[in-house]
């Protein structure tokens, strides 16, 4: 049944002519939200205040948002032969398995894990009682100042599910969130939220396909001393429309790492807001993409903000963009005053394997703190014809050798993987994917 | 082996005439070594004859075992069986140098139809190779050239000549920038190479390098042509005297 309270909010307030607004038609039905009701409330009324973007709007300039708003999304059919091996499959983990963006009881692993408590968000939020009640939404809402961010505050209010994970130790494998998909026009909203007691340590694995069209949110809040390893590699396979948002929240001298590896898609955008406010805080956020096509359209958009002493962060975005694809790149340092010796380091770069596709970056730095190191770089580059050279002197084939060489571009961002193992498969994904499609490569 | 007939050359982007009329055999089982001013043309003929872009081949022919070279893709040139030391050898970052030498080596037998050498067999090769050259573990690990000394380049260079066993190898300049001790290793590479199958062309400035490889023939070139041929009392005859008197006498005649 739903919430009325939800309901009435839905009721357009502003500019009400009879016609529903385009949010009221975004926002269809909403879920029923039992402990998250209130939050799901707040998120509403969020969004309701700052509306949907439009392109006009200073961080959705190179990016449409018009996918992402748009009431109804376009069917993609479901080939489940088509795409990649699944990935992670020989790495010893838990599994959580969403099927259309709903928890899939029977295929997911038992939940039961030592040094770590799993429940889907549907269920956590029917438990009378369960923090989620005072945690859902908390960090998105923080991290709508100052940059609006309308598609989280929409997905805190009509995710339709998701994982609530508690670390209280040291979790004994890592977890996968595992996206499946049947229904062809699946418009799919998870919410996941990770709560990591001090000194806890988590790796998390997102991988599969999300939907036709998916909002995915993470909010994760480190305590002191806690360690997130984030890996989201979402296959490849289909022109799927995806927004996906990572709000972070460090304590004292936690470590987060996150990596995402995108491959083709249609329109893509992901966000990862990180809060330093505690002191000897290390955040690393790292990406590399590959585009084939006009339909490509990748961003990434990360603002990072440190309050704390001697907080370190790093961002590494590499993109490799080919036939007429677009890559993105938004990066901003917010230094806070009194946040001294930060240490701040930004890189986004772009191999273009032809001259239709384009590269827009734009690197922020915001400095209120004199004793500071920050640095910024990007580049736009096509690949080595020197290096190509030599490896082709050397008897390797030229599709071989570019792959080589765009392997090598990339490499910077898989080296933000601390994890050997885990690396090594996003790289022999990678490989392959380049080896068996040496068309996308040039 | 290689057969080089009346080569001219200019570069793609800018009318500038680079080689004009090389000339040059070098058969099976020998050593030939180039030498000449710098700009003469030296590079430019290793790498014509290799296959870079930004060259075009005006006139003349160059061949290998009667193969039209200058036809051939890069990577064709090397399968069949040329092999080119760069004078500047290239950094790649993030391409492991063992990643890098297998995928030539099996690239390569791939191309010949061959079979490709196991994980295993390859370590052990790579491992022997690399020992005769005093190349330690550390740097195989280490992506391609990146951060090797001026030195460590050039003995990874033979390294990769010993592991693709080509039939005809070009070193250019590879004795340069190598101490005395490198110096011993890398001819002692070349050496070990040398059979009556194989052939080299040996680009230098030194007289030191040929020492140790003794050549069969001494070429001499001088804006962009081959201007005089001999035997190796000519690379004496360059270290003692400079070019000058060689030049002027070609002027001459
Ligand atoms: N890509 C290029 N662009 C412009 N000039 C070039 C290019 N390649 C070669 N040249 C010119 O051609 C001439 C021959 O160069 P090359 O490198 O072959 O000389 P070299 O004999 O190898 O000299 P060195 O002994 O100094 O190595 C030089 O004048 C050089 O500047
Ligand atoms: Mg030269």
């Amino acid at each position: 049944m739903p919430d009325s309270a939800v309901l009435d909010i839905m009721t357009p307030s502003v500019g009400g002519q009879g016609a529903p607004d385009p949010l009221s038609m975004r926002l269809g039905t909403l879920p029923q939200g039992g402990a998250t009701t209130a939050a799901r409330a707040d998120a509403l009324a969020r969004l309701r205040a700052m509306g949907l973007p439009r392109p006009r709007d200073e961080y959705w300039r190179y990016t449409d948002p018009a996918p992402f708003t748009d009431a109804t999304v376009a069917a993609q059919a479901v080939d489940p032969a088509a795409g990649d091996p699944p990935l992670f499959s020989d790495v010893d983990r838990l599994r959580i398995v969403f099927l259309d963006g709903r928890f899939d009881a029977a295929a997911s692993d038992d939940l039961t894990l030592s040094g770590i408590s799993i429940l889907p968000l549907s269920q956590a939020q029917a438990e009378a009682g369960h923090w989620i009640a005072g945690a859902y939404g908390r960090l998105e809402a923080a991290g709508q100042s100052p940059v609006p961010r309308p598609f989280a505050a929409l997905n805190t209010a009509a995710a339709t599910d998701g994982v609530v994970i508690h670390v209280t130790g040291r979790a004994a494998k890592p977890v996968q969130i595992l996206y499946r998909r049947a229904d062809a026009a699946a418009d799919v909203v998870c919410h996941h939220v990770l709560r990591l007691d001090p000194g806890a340590e988590l790796t998390l694995l997102e991988s599969g396909l999300v939907g036709a069209r998916g909002n995915l949110v993470i909010e994760a809040d480190l305590a002191t001393g806690a360690r997130l390893h984030h890996i989201a590699a979402l296959r490849a396979g289909h022109p799927r429309v995806s927004l996906t948002h990572l709000f972070a929240r460090l304590g004292e001298g936690a470590l987060l790492k996150s990596f995402s590896l995108s491959v083709d898609g249609a329109h893509m955008r992901s966000e990862a807001v990180i809060d330093m406010a505690a002191d000897d805080a290390v955040a690393h956020v790292a990406g590399a993409m590959l585009g084939d096509g006009r339909q490509v359209h990748h961003d990434d958009t990360v603002f990072i903000t440190h309050a704390g002493l001697r907080g370190e962060s790093r961002q590494v975005f590499k993109k490799v963009l080919k036939n007429g694809a677009t890559g993105v790149f938004q990066g901003k340092i917010l230094v806070r005053p009194g946040a001294q010796k930060t240490d701040g380091y930004q890189i986004s770069q772009a191999l273009l394997l032809d001259e239709a596709s384009q590269f827009l970056a734009k690197p922020e730095l915001e400095i209120y703190a004199d004793d500071v190191k920050c640095s910024h770089g990007s580049t736009t580059g096509a690949i080595d014809e020197t290096a190509l050279f030599y490896l082709r002197s050397r008897g390797v084939p030229r599709e071989r050798a570019v792959v080589l060489l765009v392997l090598s571009f990339l490499a910077d961002a898989l080296a933000e993987i601390d994890d050997e193992g885990l690396r090594e498969r996003i790289a022999e994904r990678l490989e392959d994917w380049l080896n068996t499609r040496p068309a996308a490569v040039g | 082996m290689l057969e080089i007939h009346d080569l001219h050359v200019k570069l793609e982007d800018e009318d500038k005439q680079i080689l004009k009329g090389v000339t040059l055999r070098v058969p099976a089982g020998e050593v030939h070594a180039i030498m000449g001013p710098n700009g003469s043309g030296k590079s430019t003929t290793s790498y014509v004859l290799a296959g870079r872009d930004g060259y075009v081949v005006t006139q003349g022919t160059a061949t290998l075992n009667g193969q039209d070279l200058l036809a051939m893709e890069p990577e064709a040139r090397a399968a069949a069986g040329l092999f080119l030391a760069f004078q500047y050898p290239v950094e790649i970052p993030g391409v492991g140098n063992m990643t890098f030498l297998r995928t030539a080596v099996n690239a390569q037998r791939k191309a010949r139809g061959e079979a490709e050498l196991s994980a295993g067999e390859f370590l052990k090769l790579v491992r022997e190779k690399a020992k005769a050259l005093d190349i330690d573990a550390e740097m195989l690990k280490r992506p391609v050239n990146v951060g090797f000394s001026g030195g460590e380049k050039k003995r990874n260079e033979i390294l990769q000549m010993a592991m693709l066993e080509p039939t005809m190898c070009i070193l250019d300049e590879t004795d340069s920038g190598l101490d005395v001790d490198a110096m011993r290793l890398v001819a002692d590479g070349v050496n070990a190479l040398r059979s009556p199958e194989r052939a080299f062309l040996v680009i230098t400035h030194y007289q030191r390098l040929l020492d140790h490889i003794r050549p069969d023939v001494v070429h001499i070139m001088a804006e962009g042509r081959i201007v005089k041929s001999g035997g190796p009392e000519l690379a004496l005859e360059v270290e003692q005297n400079g070019y000058a008197d060689i030049l002027a006498e070609v002027a001459d005649a």
